[in-house]
């Protein structure tokens, strides 16, 4: 069953053609990848997803669900959430509160309820509290709840942006180069959390990634992109040995 | 850290209850001069400023200098109800009723002001404020209002184009000489009061949901709207509680003075600068240095006033030095190099 | 008739404001700050000229080369104590030590001079001329300021533009780490700028004073603030945003005065203000720029 099904989809910033004619359908459970030169309009594609910007062309429907040209946070509220390749974190939230914030859209009381520490206020903050620590223990992040996000090491960094983007219950998760400056263990361990993250939380994810060895170690399906266009597109093994993708990764 | 933070709340309480059961007793044993009997009420005001003021620099990182407009808001209409009223209620209830309209309708300015506002970035958003800030100080300076019994009479030219039945006729609002004869309905103990009101709001506030997601957007906008958080609302919701907050401050202010005039001094963009100042040398969303930074800065001035016409010289130089002091990066190492011991918290560095 | 008095008046006004405006934005350019002490400097250069030319009795221009030493130093000195050392730090920061620069040159004009108000005797000689039979006459301040502003854009267009040291301020402006590894002296770069915009300053002050003719310790601050208005209503960091901004402003307030209210003239600013961001929210000339995700 396709959750995430985009056609058509492209954006232009002026003259420039950033993404063209993207078409991609990612099933249930799905670890996807999508890889290409930089500048092949990658993150551009991320943007386009999540609404930070509203696509010139084509749609996009996630789990049934046109969700074409909506706000961010609609579109979060529909069920797609992600991380930033450039990492953005709350700096000045406490680990916890990051992971909390999070949780806004599932916990919710009023504004009014917060300041006057009614029941709920307590009942709530009590269950969010709950429900971040788990997300924390999963990525190993539970003993570092009180620090400030801004002092977790960089690699620390990375996976609470993925604990972020979890609470907020999404169907489909988008990570933005999760390996980016990790050494090869962090790289290997990395892995083994996405897969994880996948099998426990019946999670589908498209990643954006350089690092050939996690994408060829965990992505069952790739899209190629290159000067905003699919380059080629289907299982991982096969795509890779595709004499175009390697001729725009390696040149002529 | 949760425990901590409550402490940290809780140390600000008691040191507001602390400092007025001293000022209390000092009074008491006839140890407080008549000028400093005369800055407890403003002090009062000053912290409320400071702190409803971090609600929008600190916690939601959105720069303000147009704070003291809405302080100006609150302080006018809230006497004007003062005024309006007169005797027919009793004097707690009336102030009570006075704070409430003051609160209201400096909220609404600050949603009215904030829809447009709060779109633009940084300092243009910052030179709006100014803007707005005086425009209101103009506009309440040429409103004319009157009362009679056919009822209010608003007019921006002069008085007598208020048309005001001359034997019921009453003027309130009178354009630049603003409003006499406002009842001091506010004490010292009515400000600690409404201080410590400020303070629950304003710290429950911060360790609420919302106050997470308002502090979520001042640190990341982008990831907050791609955690599902609806950035405009809490933007416009800390704008209003912040306005608010300064419109309770007016009414104070106001009820302290049997004349309330809109001066560059009191409500012009030199108050809303100052309250900043405050915010900033308290630490930017630390509200108990709020509290403290405006007390200390307020009284600096009345400290140094044995040294005459050099007191304010002497207070900018220490404004400056303070800020140098304390923000760079030099003057850090050589602290950390030479007081390092009685710096308590060790940031951890990765 | 009228009209056309009130357009040159505006214009007067609005060339003194551009005049500081032009300073206000290549601060802001540079330093990324928002030099609240800015308008004082005017007013300690019209102070010095007050003294030179009333007081000594010299030359209306040796008051003024005077002024411009004055304040240049003043300006690198104040940047070099008070900026400097935050400027890296926090934009908030500097912001209030600005403030404090602002009230210490306030109040050290209020111990050297009083609080009351110096009558200031205009350095222009020259008496103006009337058109249309005498029914406008042109003062000689509004052809000195208007022309003074001309040349001022003209040539500050033309360093920026054309030497070493203008270009450095563009690549600092655009950025300042990039400028320093290309070589680029950035500390010197910055002296300089708040050099020329204090020495910018000392010449509206001298030209402001002349036409308004009261000179107070806080006679720089409310044409402080307007400048700013008119660097942000151009597009904050751009030259010619500064300069058609403080045209219009001037012009602005001088129509709205005579035609509107004049107790409202200051607010009259304020609402274009806030209606040109909201229509264009970086001001008239200025850059969009664009947040990368």
């Amino acid at each position: 069953m396709a959750l995430l099904e985009v056609t058509g989809l492209g954006i232009s910033f002026g003259g420039l053609r950033a993404v063209d004619d993207f078409n991609v359908i990612i099933k249930k459970g799905q670890l996807y990848g999508l890889i290409g030169p930089n500048g092949a309009g990658k993150t551009t594609i991320f943007n386009l997803l999540t609404g930070v910007y509203k696509p010139t062309d084509g749609h996009i429907i996630l789990d049934g669900e046109n969700i074409t040209g909506k706000k961010t946070a609609d579109i979060c509220k529909a069920g797609i959430a992600r991380t930033f390749q450039n990492i953005r974190l709350f700096s000045e939230l406490t680990v916890l509160d990051n992971v909390k914030a999070g949780l806004h859209n599932e916990f919710k009381y009023s504004t009014f309820t917060g300041i006057f520490r009614l029941p709920k206020y307590f009942r709530n903050e009590k269950s969010m509290n709950e429900k971040a620590y788990e997300l924390l223990k999963v990525f190993e992040l539970d003993k570092e709840a009180d620090v400030l996000a801004s002092n977790l090491p960089y690699g620390k960094q990375r996976k609470l942006e993925i604990a972020r983007a979890l609470a907020t219950d999404p169907k489909l998760l988008l990570l933005d180069e999760p390996a980016a400056g990790m050494n090869p263990n962090e790289t290997a361990e990395l892995m083994d959390t996405i897969k994880f993250v996948r099998d426990t939380f019946d999670m589908t994810i498209l990643l954006i990634e350089h690092d050939m060895k996690l994408v060829s170690g965990i992505c069952e399906r790739l899209s190629v992109l290159n000067f905003g266009q699919v380059l080629a597109q289907g299982d991982t093994s096969k795509v890779l040995k595709d004499p175009k993708v390697i001729t725009a990764y390696l040149g002529e | 850290m949760a425990k901590k933070i409550f402490t940290k709340d809780n140390s600000t309480y008691i040191i507001v209850i602390l400092a007025y059961i001293i000022v209390e007793a000092l009074i008491g044993t006839g140890n407080l001069s008549s000028l400093m009997k005369g800055l407890l009420v403003p002090l009062c005001v000053y912290v409320i400023l400071a702190v409803s003021l971090n609600i929008t620099v600190g916690i939601l990182g959105e720069l303000s200098l147009g704070h003291a407009g809405f302080m100006c808001v609150g302080a006018f209409s809230g006497a004007f109800f003062t005024q309006l009223v007169g005797d027919s209620l009793n004097g707690g209830l009336r102030f009570a009723i006075a704070i409430l309209i003051g609160a209201v309708v400096a909220a609404v300015f600050g949603i009215l002001i904030g829809i447009p506002v709060l779109r633009l970035k940084g300092d243009y958003l910052a030179i709006v404020t100014l803007a707005f800030g005086e425009i209101i100080k103009n506009i309440i300076n040429i409103l004319y209002v009157g009362t009679d019994a056919n009822g209010l009479h608003i007019s921006i030219k002069n008085a007598a184009a208020l048309n005001l039945d001359p034997e019921t006729g009453r003027i309130i609002i009178k354009g630049a000489q603003g409003i006499s004869g406002t009842p001091s309905d506010s004490s010292f103990t009515i400000g600690v009061i409404l201080v410590l009101i400020t303070l629950f709001v304003t710290l429950n506030l911060i360790h609420s949901r919302t106050g997470r997601a308002i502090m979520a957007i001042r640190d990341n906008r982008i990831a907050a709207e791609s955690i599902g958080i609806n950035i405009t609302k809490y933007k416009l919701l800390a704008f209003t509680v912040s306005a608010a907050f300064a419109g309770i401050a007016g009414v104070l202010y106001a009820h302290n003075l049997s004349s309330l005039v809109a001066l560059p001094k009191n409500f012009g963009y030199n108050m809303s600068i100052m309250i900043l100042v405050f915010v900033v040398l308290g630490g930017m969303g630390n509200i108990r240095g709020s509290v403290i930074a405006a007390v200390v800065l307020t009284l600096l001035p009345e400290l140094l006033r044995g040294l005459n016409e050099y007191r304010m010289l002497i207070y900018s130089v220490v404004l400056i030095a303070v800020m140098i002091l304390s923000w760079s990066p030099t003057a850090k190492a050589f602290r950390e190099r030479y007081f390092g011991f009685l710096s308590r918290r060790k940031k951890e560095v990765s | 008739m009228s009209l056309i008095s009130y357009l040159l008046n505006g214009l007067s006004l609005g060339a003194v404001y551009a005049i500081i405006a032009l300073g206000y934005t290549m601060v802001y350019g540079i330093a990324k700050m928002l030099n609240f002490a800015h308008g004082d400097v005017i007013m300690v250069g019209a102070y010095v000229v007050f003294v030179i030319v009333s007081g000594m009795g010299f030359a209306p221009l040796i008051g003024i080369f005077a002024s411009v030493a004055v304040c240049t130093a003043a300006g690198v000195i104040i940047m070099m104590v008070a900026y400097r050392p935050l400027l890296q730090v926090s934009k908030l920061a500097v912001l209030i030590t600005a403030i404090g620069v602002s009230y210490f040159l306030q109040n050290v004009a209020l111990l050297i001079f009083g609080a009351d108000t110096k009558s200031f005797s205009s350095v222009v000689s020259f008496d103006g001329f009337s058109l249309a039979d005498g029914r406008i006459n042109v003062s000689g301040e509004t052809v000195v300021t208007i022309l003074a502003c001309i040349v001022i854009m003209v040539v500050l267009t033309l360093f920026i533009k054309y030497t070493k040291a203008g270009r450095a301020m563009l690549a600092v402006s655009e950025d300042a780490g990039a400028a320093q590894l290309m070589g680029v002296n950035v500390n010197g770069t910055i002296a300089l700028t708040f050099a020329i915009g204090s020495a910018l300053a000392a010449i509206a002050g001298v030209l402001l004073c002349s036409s308004y003719p009261s000179l107070t310790p806080y006679t720089g601050s409310m044409p402080g603030i307007k400048a700013f208005v008119a660097a942000v209503f151009g597009g904050i960091g751009s030259i010619p945003g500064a300069f058609i901004g403080g045209l219009l402003l001037g012009i602005i307030e001088i129509l709205g005065k005579a035609y509107i209210s004049s107790q409202m003239a200051d607010a009259i600013v304020f609402a274009v203000l806030i209606v040109v961001l909201l229509v264009k929210p970086t001001g008239l000339l200025g850059r969009e720029i664009q947040e990368k995700v």
